[in-house]
Order: structure tokens, then C-alpha cells, then sequence
């Protein structure tokens, strides 16, 4: 088997080293053994290590909103090496295992936190064709992996022997476990509209974006996604005013950084996750599918364009993310949960069956329309339904409002409402 | 041996160990956290069949959803922290019955298919089908020539549950009010 070196260079530079890698070991199973761990060592640092870029990221813009400076010793002015240092902190403190810990589910529990983020990136599309592996039940498998993370949390706090952690940890499953079903059924309705559960499939069919056809749904998956990685307004799990740190009360030094590691890859792949489910993913007007020739090799450079409109989309919602972290007052746990129950999941059906029913008549009564027809469609349908659902909810509310004000009166002037009880 | 043998072999001994240490642990907890490790090893060679769809099916439900239900089951259940009990109890009879006749069946099933040419060479897919697997599998949950009247049957069962959830979990209403 030869391998080009400059070959070998030009394809590292448009990010296909790794497919092209595959391809030329495909006859060796040995070889091709030795490639895969390689591709799943990289795929898995690298999310790594972008923890760093975002932790700053965050940290740096958090504080700008608060009127901090936030970050600004370590590293230069900006404090760029602020992550690295705190990681050095982390990795030579102590590990403390509290007496009467489970050791098993203790030390397991971290790991499987981080592992389980981690897996996601498996099947995230960069660019057209780099890819981890293109499953045709992608979504699929992010939703599966997605649960597994929450026996990592129940790990930590049964395996901590701490009461406090107990109860962070089932406040957390109970979230995580109730903002999934919404999260399932708004991801459902872009798996509808692409009529494909791949990644890749999802945004091949954007050739317009899905949240122009519906934005209502990637609404309601933003929200979820938000609950998903425990993220204010839904970050109750671990506020400094809530059962002291949640589930990882226990946990010390590195210990400790692999769940904020793991908190903040989940976080990334959502953000990733939004963009190519309703943003169109590597998309970007038709120019992620340039090549050009660099000493007579083929040079995608489409592919550096994906990545770099997948990255800026990302970036985006990232920014909402801390946004609302920065704007927005906590729920409380009663409150957090009737949110989901009473609204997100019936909403979130009626939408998906909406979407679903009124895609085939739209087949039906026009078999060669086109995406924008379709687009509007689906977009006045999504709005009718926005505008119907606050209607409701408004008078839903000026009921209770209604029903209160008796109570109000009375509370205000007590002497008059003993007057009447007798 | 080849990789895949070898791969066979690793997530087979799992799934196998992790069975035992179900039924051997004495702490009702571990035996959970067993449990899903062999429910893991259940979905790895569901993945070596190729079936990927039933591999994150079983992740999704047996360990999402399956095991965290038994897991606050245990906690609600026994006092929380100390979830010692013996593994033997009075079902011991029932249980021996249950896995003498799983294991006649799976020993009558092998045997029949031994020395089968399936055994040799996997049966030829076409790609086309295998990418629109999942496709395939939807329609046919809809189609009256195929699995239409089970799809139906299940899912009044999961909507005959989930009523009876809500019942179950709807507060009681005061006779007097």
C-alpha cells in the first residue's frame, strides 16, 4: 500500500484525511482496525479540547454582560490560558471518596458523563463528506446516547452516600428524563420534513433552511435542548441557591472538571446539533460544494467552508445560550416541570401531527411544488398554530385572574371579608 | 481469529458476566447497574448483526428508560442506602422453571439452524434496502399487507397505560367539595 505524503498533506488540509485514510486500508481489516481507533481518537479529542475555547468563551462573555472583565490574567489581557490553568488546578487537587461512598458508581459515574457526550460527536456532519460515520438512524442514535447520560448522573449521586447528592440527582432525572419527550417530538418534525433520520440526509434536504418552514418547532427544541444540558433558565441542578450543588456535591478536583467537561461537550453538540437539524448544517449557499486543484490533487474546499458555517451557526445559538444565562431568573422545580408537562409535550404533539398530516396533503394537492411553496406552507400553518396557542393561554390566564381577584380584595381588606363570613 | 470474532467474543463475555453478576450480587443496586451493562452488550451485538436501529432502540428503552425505572424502584422502594438482600428468594422455583424452558428453547432453536448455510455467509442485502431500512420498517408498520394490526394492538396498549397512568396519578377529588 503507498500513500502519497503530499496526497496524505492535501487531504489533512480539507479534513478527508480520515475518509481517505479508510479508503486506502479498506482491504487490510487490520490496518483499517488500527484507522478506525485513530478516527475515533480524534473525533473524541477534539470536542475535548474545545471545551477550553468555549469555557473562555463563556466565562468572558458572561462577564461583559454583567459588566465584569471577566478572565484577565492568565494568558495575555484577554485571559485566554484561564481554562488551562483551572484544569492544572483540577488535575493536582486531591480526589477525595467520601466515607461510605459506592467506589464503583462513585469513580464510574464521571467517566460515563463524559463518555457519553462524547459519543455524540460520532455522528455530527463538518462538512459533506466528513463525517465520523454516516448512520442512517442518526438521530436516532443521539437520542439513545442522550439517555444513557442520565444513569450517569443517578450514578453520582447514589454513589456519593450523601443525601443532598440523592436528591440533586433525581431532581436532574426527572428533568432530564421529562424535557426529553419534547425534545424527541420537535427533532421529529425536521426527520419528517427531510423524510431521513441521517444527519447527512437532514441537511442535504435543507436546500431551504427548516426553521423557515418551521419555527415554532426548532422553538420548542431550542427550549428543550436548553433543559436537555441543564442550562439556565432550567439550570436549578446545581444554582448556588438550589440543594447545594446538585449531584456532583461530592466530587472533587478532575472529578469534578469531567462533568463540567461533559456538561459543556453536550452544550456544544446541541448547538451543533440545532444548526444541522433546522439551520441548514454545513450549508452555505451552495459554496460548501467548491473543489479546487492543489498539486493536482483534488482540494475540497468546499469542506473548510462547511466547517466554518457549521462552527458559525453554532456559535450563534452558543451566544443565545449564554445570552439567556445572562437575562433570564431560574424555575423552580414545580414550575420547570409543569412547563413541560402541561405545555412543551401537548404543544410539541399537536405540531409533530400537524406537520406530519399537512406535508402529505401538501403532496397530495400539489404533487411538483416547490421548496418555497412548501416553506410558506408549513410556515403559515406553524404561525396560525404559535398565534392560536397564546390566545389560549391568555385567557387561560385572565381566568386565573379572574378567579384570584376575590381572594386579592379580601387579603387587602380582611375586617370586611370576616364581616361577610358571618 | 479475526476482529470481528474477537469483538464477538469480548461483547458476548460481557453480556454474559454482567447476566451473572445480576443474579450473584447481593447488592440490589449493582445488580441494576449489572443489568445494564448486560443490556449493553445486548445492543453491541445487535450492532455486529448490523442492526443498527435495534441497537439504539435498546439503549433507548432498555437502559434509558428500562433500568432507570427499576433503579427508582429500588430507591423508593428499600431503605435507600442500604439496598442489601439476598438474591434468593421464594420465586427461586418459578425462576428455575422460566430458565430451564428459555434455555430448551434456545438449545432447540440452535440445533435446528446448525450447520444452516446462514451460518456461513450472511444473507445478501441490497444497499438500497439497507439504507432505507428504517423507511421500510415504518411503512410496513402501516401497511394492512404487513405488520399493521400488532402496531395497532401496541400501541392501544402503551395508550390504555399511559390513561391508566394519568388516572392513577390524577389527585383524588373530595367527596364533600
Amino acid at each position: 500500500m503507498q500513500i502519497d505524503p503530499i496526497e496524505l498533506l492535501v487531504r489533512a488540509l480539507d479534513l478527508t484525511i480520515l475518509a481517505y485514510l479508510r479508503e486506502q486500508f479498506a482491504e487490510q481489516p487490520t490496518a483499517l482496525l488500527i484507522v478506525n481507533i485513530v478516527i475515533v481518537l480524534t473525533l473524541a479529542t477534539v470536542p475535548l479540547l474545545m471545551v477550553f475555547v468555549v469555557g473562555w468563551t463563556e466565562r468572558k462573555v458572561l462577564a461583559r454582560m454583567q459588566d465584569r472583565i471577566g478572565p484577565n490574567r492568565v494568558g495575555g489581557r484577554y485571559g485566554v490560558l484561564q481554562m488551562v490553568a483551572d484544569v492544572v488546578k483540577m488535575m493536582t487537587k486531591e480526589v477525595i471518596i467520601p466515607a461510605g461512598a459506592d467506589r464503583w458508581a462513585y469513580l464510574s459515574a464521571p467517566v460515563l458523563a463524559v463518555m457519553t457526550s462524547v459519543l455524540l460527536f460520532a455522528v455530527l456532519p463538518l462538512a459533506p463528506a466528513v463525517i465520523g460515520v454516516d448512520l442512517n438512524v442518526a438521530v436516532f442514535y443521539v437520542l439513545a446516547i442522550s439517555s444513557v447520560s442520565v444513569v450517569a448522573i443517578l450514578l453520582a449521586g447514589w454513589g456519593s452516600n450523601n443525601k443532598y447528592a440523592l436528591l440533586g440527582a433525581f431532581r436532574s432525572v426527572a428533568q432530564l428524563v421529562s424535557y426529553e419527550v419534547p425534545m424527541i417530538l420537535s427533532i421529529l418534525v425536521p426527520i419528517l420534513l427531510a423524510r431521513s433520520m441521517s444527519t447527512i440526509g437532514l441537511v442535504e434536504a435543507q436546500n431551504i433552511p427548516f426553521i423557515v418552514f418551521v419555527p415554532v418547532a426548532a422553538l420548542i427544541f431550542f427550549v428543550s435542548s436548553l433543559a436537555e444540558t441543564g442550562r439556565s433558565p432550567f439550570d436549578l441542578l446545581e444554582a448556588e441557591s438550589e440543594i447545594v450543588a446538585g449531584f456532583h456535591t461530592e466530587y472533587t478536583g478532575m472529578y469534578f472538571g469531567l462533568f463540567m467537561a461533559g456538561e459543556y461537550i453536550a452544550i456544544m453538540f446541541m448547538c451543533a446539533l440545532f444548526s444541522t437539524a433546522f439551520l441548514g448544517g454545513y450549508r452555505f449557499f451552495g459554496l460548501e460544494e467548491l473543489t479546487t486543484t492543489i498539486m493536482g490533487y483534488p482540494f475540497f474546499v468546499g469542506n473548510l467552508i462547511g466547517a466554518a458555517a457549521l462552527f458559525i451557526k453554532s456559535a450563534i445559538i452558543f451566544f443565545i445560550f449564554m445570552w439567556l444565562r445572562g437575562t433570564l431568573p431560574r424555575f423552580r422545580i414545580d414550575q420547570l416541570l409543569n412547563f413541560n408537562w402541561k405545555f412543551m409535550v401537548p404543544f410539541s404533539l399537536v405540531l409533530l401531527f400537524t406537520v406530519a398530516v399537512l406535508d402529505k396533503l401538501i403532496f397530495v394537492w400539489f404533487p411538483d411544488i416547490t421548496d418555497g411553496g412548501r416553506a410558506l406552507i408549513h410556515l403559515a400553518s406553524n404561525l396560525l398554530i404559535a398565534a392560536a396557542t397564546i390566545e389560549i393561554l391568555r385567557r387561560r390566564i385572565q381566568r386565573q385572574r379572574r378567579a384570584l381577584e376575590p381572594a386579592v380584595v379580601a387579603e387587602a381588606t380582611p375586617d370586611l371579608e370576616h364581616a361577610h363570613a358571618h | 481469529m479475526t476482529g470481528e470474532q474477537f469483538v464477538f467474543l469480548a461483547v458476548s463475555g460481557l453480556t454474559i458476566v454482567a447476566g451473572i453478576l445480576v443474579v450473584t450480587l447481593r447488592n440490589l443496586f449493582h445488580a441494576a447497574l449489572a443489568m445494564m451493562l448486560s443490556f449493553l452488550g445486548v445492543a453491541g451485538i445487535y450492532i455486529m448483526l448490523g442492526a443498527g436501529f435495534l441497537a439504539a432502540a435498546q439503549l433507548l428503552i432498555y437502559i434509558g428508560a428500562i433500568s432507570i425505572l427499576i433503579i427508582f424502584a429500588i430507591m423508593l422502594t428499600r431503605r435507600m442506602m442500604q439496598a442489601q438482600d439476598t438474591p434468593f428468594n421464594s420465586q427461586a422455583g418459578a425462576g428455575l422453571v422460566t430458565a430451564v424452558l428459555s434455555f430448551i428453547l434456545l438449545v432447540f432453536v440452535i440445533t435446528r439452524l446448525w450447520r444452516n448455510e446462514i451460518f456461513d455467509s450472511p444473507p445478501e442485502v441490497p444497499t438500497a434496502i439497507m439504507n432505507q431500512i428504517v423507511v421500510q420498517l415504518g411503512s410496513d408498520f402501516v401497511s394492512p399487507g404487513a405488520y399493521v394490526i400488532p402496531f395497532i394492538v401496541a400501541s392501544m396498549l402503551l395508550l390504555a397505560a399511559l390513561i391508566g397512568a394519568v388516572y392513577v396519578a390524577w389527585p383524588q377529588v373530595e367527596d364533600e367539595a
